[in-house]
C-alpha cells in the first residue's frame, strides 16, 4: 500500500500555515517582563590598541543599567569564545587558537570588533549611550588580504604569531603526485580567488537573556541552528554556567546557511549581562551590523595544476591554497578550508595521486567559517575550472573529460586517495541525463543564434561530490573536531496513538516538520497529520547536534527512523500481550500489528492505547508507556554527486552576463519530499549563482574598512535575477544508512558557481580568456573584454 | 501627536513621536509581529504592508503619516481560517521556507495581482525587484504568485 504521507509523497509543508499568517515566533518577536534593550558599540578600526574606555557620560544618561566591556570580562573570570574543530598541520603542528574575548580585550582586530555592551530601558537610550562611551584608540597598520599576511615585515594580527600563521595543513601523496607530473604528457595551471562572502539569512540574528535568580537558572533565546552545542560552549567554556541551569531556545529562525551554527561573541555577552542587570536583556542585530558581526565565508587564493596524459586521463592533482580565518577563530573556522576542503579535490574522478597544501593565515576582517556548502564548493570550483581549462588546452569536449575520468556505477564503493571512501553514487549517469536535458548537442545552433544578435552565449558543465551527513564521529574525531557529531531522536507515542517527536537538528526553512513526519508516517503506518515535531529548546529536546553541513535527514532522519523501530519493538511486545501470542509471531504491516498467518489484528492506536491502559502486563519483562529514544552515529559521510549544465549570455557592450538556464541533475540519495528537495536545491543554486555573478564581501585593502556593508553594497540576487531552474533526481540509495539518504541542502550551492562561470568563460573563450574571477559582474566582464581587445589589438 | 488608523479593520488611536517608524509600531507597539524588518536600507521588502491598499516598506514610513489611513499586515489576510488565495497559493507551490520574507512577499504580491490580472512571470520577477528571498531562488515564489494571481481573478473570488 502507499502511503499518501510517508516517504516520496510531495505533501505540504505543516509548519506553513503560522509563517503564512504572521504567526511564526522568531527571537526579534519575544518580548520578556521588565526586559531591557541592548546595543554593541563596535570597533570603527581594523586594528588598533585600546588604550582606554570612558563610560562615565554614557551611564550618566537617562534609562542606562549597564555599560561593560572587556575588562569587566577579564575581571570576572570569563573564557572566550572556544574554537570546536581545530586540525592538525604539517609534521603534527597545532593549529594556533589565540584568545577570542567575548569582547575585545587590549586590542581590536577587525572592523566591528565588539568593545562595549550597553543595556538600557530602551532601545533608543541604549544607542544614544553608545554614541556617548568614549573609547581612545591607538590606531596600528591593518592586514587584510591573505596574501598580504604572509609577506615579511606584515602587520601581525596577534602579536606572538608573527607571520599570521594560524595552520599548514596538507594531505595526500606528495611524492606520488610529483611522479605523476613527470609522466604528464599535459599539465592545465590555474591562479584563482575563491571571493569572500556575506551568508545574509534574511532573519538577522538576534540573542534574549534572563537570569532567574530564585533558580539561578539562565534561559537564552538565541538565532541559533544548533541550540544545545551553543548551550554546552557557552556554558561550559565561557560563562561557566552549569549545564542544569542553563536552557537555550531557538524557536523559529529565519535561514541559517552556516552563518548561525557558531557560538558568537553576542550570545554569551548578552546572556552574562542579564544577570548583572537583573533583568531579561534583548539584542536585534541590524542588516549593517551583521555585515561586520557575522562568520563570513570563502574567501581563498589558489594555484592548482591537473597532470594528463595524452588521451585526456588525469594522472594527478596538485593544490595550494591560502584561506582567511580573519582576525579570530571562529567556532568550525580551521575545519572549513581543510578537511571539508581537501578530500572534495577528488570530486567524482579517478585521479590516482593528489596533494593539498591549505595555509589558513589570520587577518584583520571578521572571522571566516562555514557559510552553505562550506569549503566544498571551493573545492569544486578549483576542480571543475581547472578540468575545463584542461580540455580547452588539449582540445577535447567538455563532457567527454570528465567521462573519461569518471568514476562509474560498478566501481563503488570507490576510495579516493585523500581519505573518502564514496559508498554509492552513479556520475556518469547523472552526467548524461543533464547533457539530454541542457540539450548539450544543440548549444552550437544557440550559439550561432547569439552571435547574429550580438551576443556571446556560452555553456558551462559542472559535476561535483559532496561529503556531508555531518559526521561520523569516529571519523570527525580523528579529523579534529572535539565533541560527536551523532544524532538524537525521541517517539512519544500518546495513548491516542498520536505522536510527538522530539529532533535534535533545527528546523530553520528546510521543512523537516514536514519531512520528519514523513518518515514517522512511513515508519509506524499512520498520517504524518498524526505526527508532531518539537526541536530547538534544549529543556525539551535530548542532546542534539543541531543542523549544518547538511545532517538533518542523513544523520537526524536515521536516528528517528532508529528511534520507530524501537517502539515498533516495544509495540509487538504490546501486541503479543494483547493477543496472547508470542513476540515473534506478531507481524507489524502499514500500522497494524497481526499475529502471523491469522487475522487477529490489533493497530497502533489500540497498542498505544494499551501502553498507557496497561492490563495484566508481565511487568517484569514488559513496561507500560510507549517512547523510545535512539542515538545514531553514522559510520560514513553521504556523498551526494551530480552534474549541472548553465547557459549564460554575455552583451559585450555592457559586460553584463545574463543567466539564460540551468539542469541540475542531483543524486541525493532517498528522497523524502521531492517538493521540498526541489526547493532545496533551487536555493542551493540561487545562493551559488549569487556568488558567480553578483556578490562580494570587499575590504579596502589598506585600511581594513568594509566596503560592501549593506544590501545597498553587497548585490543580493533578486528574482529578476533568475532562470528557470531544471531540477531532476538520479537516485542510489546510501548504503550505509536505513533511510538510503544523502542530502540535498548543498548541492546547488557547491556546483553552481563553478557550473556558471565555466559557462562565461566558455563564452568568452574565442578571445582568448581562459579564466574570469567571481563574481562575473558586468564591471569585471566589461574589463576583461577591454584587456582582451587591447590583446588582440 | 495622536494619530488615528484603521489596523487589519480596527480603529486604533495612537501617541507617536515623529521619528516612529510604522514597522515599530505594528510590531512593538501593537504587538504584531509578522511584519519582520529583514534590513536597514529599505532593500529586503520583509517589512511590506499596506497602506490603503498599496504596499509599502513600513521600515521606511513615518507612523504619523497614517492618521487616517488604513493598513493591512499579514495578520489581516486570512479570514478566521481561510486564507487568503494568494496566501493559499505561497503553500500549495512551496513558495516560502523559512518565512522571514514571506509576509511581505505577500502582502507585496498581493498588489502585483490587484494590478495585473494577466501577468507574465517576468513580470512577476520584476515586480519582485524590491523584495529579497535567501532560501527559494524565487522559482517557487514566481509560481505562487502566478498561481494567486489566478485565483484571485477567478469567477467567485
Amino acid at each position: 500500500m502507499t502511503n499518501p504521507t510517508g516517504i516520496g509523497a510531495s505533501i505540504k509543508r505543516k509548519e506553513d500555515l503560522r509563517f503564512l499568517t504572521g504567526n511564526g515566533n522568531y527571537v526579534s518577536d519575544i518580548k520578556r517582563p521588565n526586559m531591557a534593550m541592548g546595543v554593541f558599540l563596535r570597533s570603527p578600526h581594523a586594528h588598533a590598541k585600546i588604550k582606554g574606555i570612558d563610560a562615565k557620560s554614557a551611564l550618566a544618561m537617562p534609562g542606562v543599567a549597564a555599560v561593560l566591556t572587556g575588562e569587566d570580562l577579564k575581571a570576572e573570570g570569563i573564557g572566550g569564545l572556544p574554537c570546536a574543530w581545530p586540525v592538525t598541520g604539517k609534521n603534527g603542528a597545532a593549529t594556533k587558537e589565540p584568545a577570542h574575548p567575548a569582547l575585545a580585550q587590549g586590542k581590536v582586530r577587525c572592523v566591528g570588533d565588539a568593545v562595549a555592551f550597553v543595556v538600557a530601558d530602551t532601545l533608543e537610550q541604549a544607542r544614544s549611550a553608545a554614541e556617548a562611551v568614549e573609547v581612545d584608540y591607538d590606531v596600528l597598520p591593518a592586514v587584510v588580504g591573505v596574501l598580504d599576511a604572509l609577506k615579511p615585515g606584515a602587520p601581525a594580527v596577534f602579536d606572538d604569531i608573527p607571520d599570521n600563521v594560524c595552520v599548514d595543513w596538507e594531505l595526500g601523496d606528495k611524492h606520488a603526485t610529483e611522479v605523476a607530473f613527470k609522466k604528464a604528457a599535459h599539465v592545465a595551471k590555474i591562479s584563482l580567488v575563491n571571493n569572500r562572502l556575506v551568508g545574509n539569512p534574511m532573519e538577522p540574528r538576534a540573542v534574549i537573556g534572563e537570569y532567574d535568580f530564585s533558580r539561578g537558572h539562565y534561559t537564552m533565546w538565541s538565532t541559533s541552528q544548533f541550540p544545545h552545542i551553543v548551550k554546552l560552549l557557552m556554558g561550559n567554556f565561557v560563562l561557566n554556567i552549569p549545564q542544569h541551569k542553563l536552557r537555550v531556545v531557538s524557536p523559529d529562525v529565519g535561514g541559517g546557511f552556516g552563518v548561525k551554527q557558531f557560538h558568537y561573541a553576542e550570545e554569551a555577552v548578552v546572556t552574562w549581562s542579564s544577570k548583572k542587570v537583573g533583568r531579561p536583556v534583548k539584542w536585534v542585530c541590524e542588516r549593517s551590523e551583521g555585515f561586520i558581526s557575522d562568520a563570513h565565508g570563502r574567501d581563498h587564493v589558489t594555484e592548482a595544476e591537473l597532470a594528463l596524459d595524452e588521451t585526456g586521463k588525469f594522472l594527478g592533482l596538485r593544490v595550494n591554497t591560502i584561506a582567511n580565518m580573519g582576525g579570530y577563530l571562529s567556532t568550525f573556522g580551521p575545519n572549513i578550508p581543510t578537511n571539508l576542503y581537501g578530500p572534495l579535490l577528488a570530486g567524482v574522478y579517478k585521479t590516482p595521486a593528489i596533494y593539498v597544501e591549505v595555509k589558513c593565515v589570520f587577518t584583520n576582517t571578521l572571522p571566516v567559517d562555514a557559510y552553505r556548502g562550506a569549503g566544498r564548493p571551493e573545492a569544486t570550483f578549483v576542480l571543475e575550472r581547472l578540468v575545463d581549462v584542461a580540455a580547452m588546452e588539449m582540445g577535447i569536449d567538455k563532457a567527454e573529460i570528465r567521462r573519461k575520468n569518471m568514476i562509474t556505477l560498478p566501481e563503488y564503493p570507490y576510495q579516493t586517495p585523500v581519505m573518502m571512501q564514496y559508498d554509492s553514487g552513479d556520475p556518469v549517469g547523472c552526467l548524461d541525463r543533464a547533457l539530454a536535458s541542457a540539450d548539450w548537442a544543440g548549444f552550437s545552433k544557440r550559439k550561432e543564434e547569439s552571435k547574429s544578435r550580438g551576443k556571446y552565449r556560452g555553456i558551462g558543465l559542472c559535476t561535483y561530490v559532496e561529503a556531508c551527513g555531518l559526521a561520523p564521529s569516529r571519523i570527525a574525531i580523528r579529523l579534529g573536531v572535539r565533541g560527536g557529531l551523532f544524532e538524537s531522536a525521541t517517539v512519544r507515542v500518546h495513548p491516542t496513538g498520536h505522536v510527538t517527536v522530539l529532533m535534535g537538528t533545527h528546523n530553520h526553512g528546510q521543512g523537516h516538520e514536514t519531512t520528519c513526519a514523513q518518515i514517522v508516517s512511513s515508519k509506524l503506518g499512520i498520517p504524518s497529520e498524526n505526527v508532531e515535531i518539537v526541536f530547538g529548546d534544549t529543556d525539551k529536546v535530548q542532546f542534539g547536534l543541531g543542523t549544518y553541513g547538511s545532517r538533518s535527514a542523513a544523520v537526524g532522519g536515521s536516528a528517528l527512523a532508529k528511534a520507530a523501530d524501537k517502539v515498533i519493538v516495544k509495540g509487538k511486545k504490546i501486541a503479543a500481550h494483547m493477543l496472547e501470542a508470542s513476540d515473534s509471531d506478531i507481524e507489524f504491516t502499514d500500522g497494524v500489528f497481526a499475529v502471523a498467518g491469522t487475522d487477529r489484528k490489533k493497530t497502533f492506536g489500540e497498542v498505544a492505547l494499551s501502553a498507557h491502559f496497561p492490563v495484566d502486563y508481565p511487568l517484569e519483562i514488559l513496561e507500560p508507556g510507549l517512547e523510545e529514544q535512539a542515538f545514531y552515529d553514522p559510520v560514513n559521510f553521504t556523498f551526494p554527486c551530480g552534474a549541472h549544465i548553465a547557459e549564460v549570455e554575455i552583451d559585450p557592450e555592457t559586460g553584463t552576463v545574463q543567466l539564460l538556464n540551468y539542469v541540475a541533475v542531483d543524486d541525493v540519495g532517498t528522497v523524502i519530499n521531492p517538493m521540498i528537495v526541489e526547493g532545496q536545491i533551487h536555493g542551493g543554486v540561487a545562493q551559488g549563482v549569487g556568488q558567480a555573478l553578483f556578490e562580494d564581501c570587499v575590504y579596502d585593502q589598506e585600511s581594513g574598512q568594509l566596503l560592501s556593508g549593506s544590501f545597498m553594497d553587497y548585490c543580493m540576487p533578486r528574482a529578476d535575477n533568475m532562470p528557470v531552474m531544471t531540477v531532476e533526481t538520479h537516485v542510489t540509495a546510501c548504503t550505509h544508512n536505513a533511510l538510503g539518504v544523502k542530502g540535498c541542502g548543498e548541492v546547488g550551492t557547491i556546483a553552481s558557481p563553478a557550473t556558471v562561470m565555466n559557462a562565461v568563460v566558455d563564452a568568452l573563450a574565442h578571445l582568448g580568456v581562459t579564466h574570469v574571477d567571481m563574481p562575473a559582474s558586468p564591471n569585471r566582464i566589461w574589463h576583461v573584454l577591454q584587456s582582451a581587445g587591447a590583446a588582440s589589438r | 501627536m495622536q494619530i488615528n488608523f484603521k489596523l487589519n479593520g480596527k480603529p486604533v488611536s495612537l501617541a507617536v513621536t515623529p521619528d516612529e517608524l510604522l514597522s515599530d509600531v505594528v510590531r512593538e507597539r501593537l504587538d504584531l509581529t509578522g511584519t519582520h524588518v529583514g534590513c536597514d536600507t529599505s532593500q529586503c521588502g520583509a517589512c511590506v504592508v499596506h497602506v490603503d491598499g498599496l504596499s509599502v516598506k513600513s521600515c521606511t514610513t513615518l507612523a504619523i503619516t497614517l492618521d487616517g489611513a488604513s493598513v493591512t499586515t499579514i495578520e489581516g489576510l486570512a479570514k478566521g481560517a481561510a486564507l487568503h488565495p494568494m496566501q493559499k497559493a505561497f503553500t500549495e507551490n512551496h513558495g516560502l521556507q523559512c518565512g522571514f520574507c514571506t509576509p511581505g512577499m505577500i502582502m507585496s504580491a498581493i498588489e502585483f495581482a490587484e494590478r495585473n490580472p494577466k501577468p507574465t512571470p517576468e513580470s512577476v520577477r520584476r515586480w519582485l525587484e524590491g523584495n529579497i528571498c535567501r532560501c527559494t531562488g524565487y522559482q517557487n515564489i514566481v509560481a505562487s504568485v502566478m498561481a494567486g494571481t489566478a485565483a484571485m481573478h477567478a469567477k467567485g473570488a
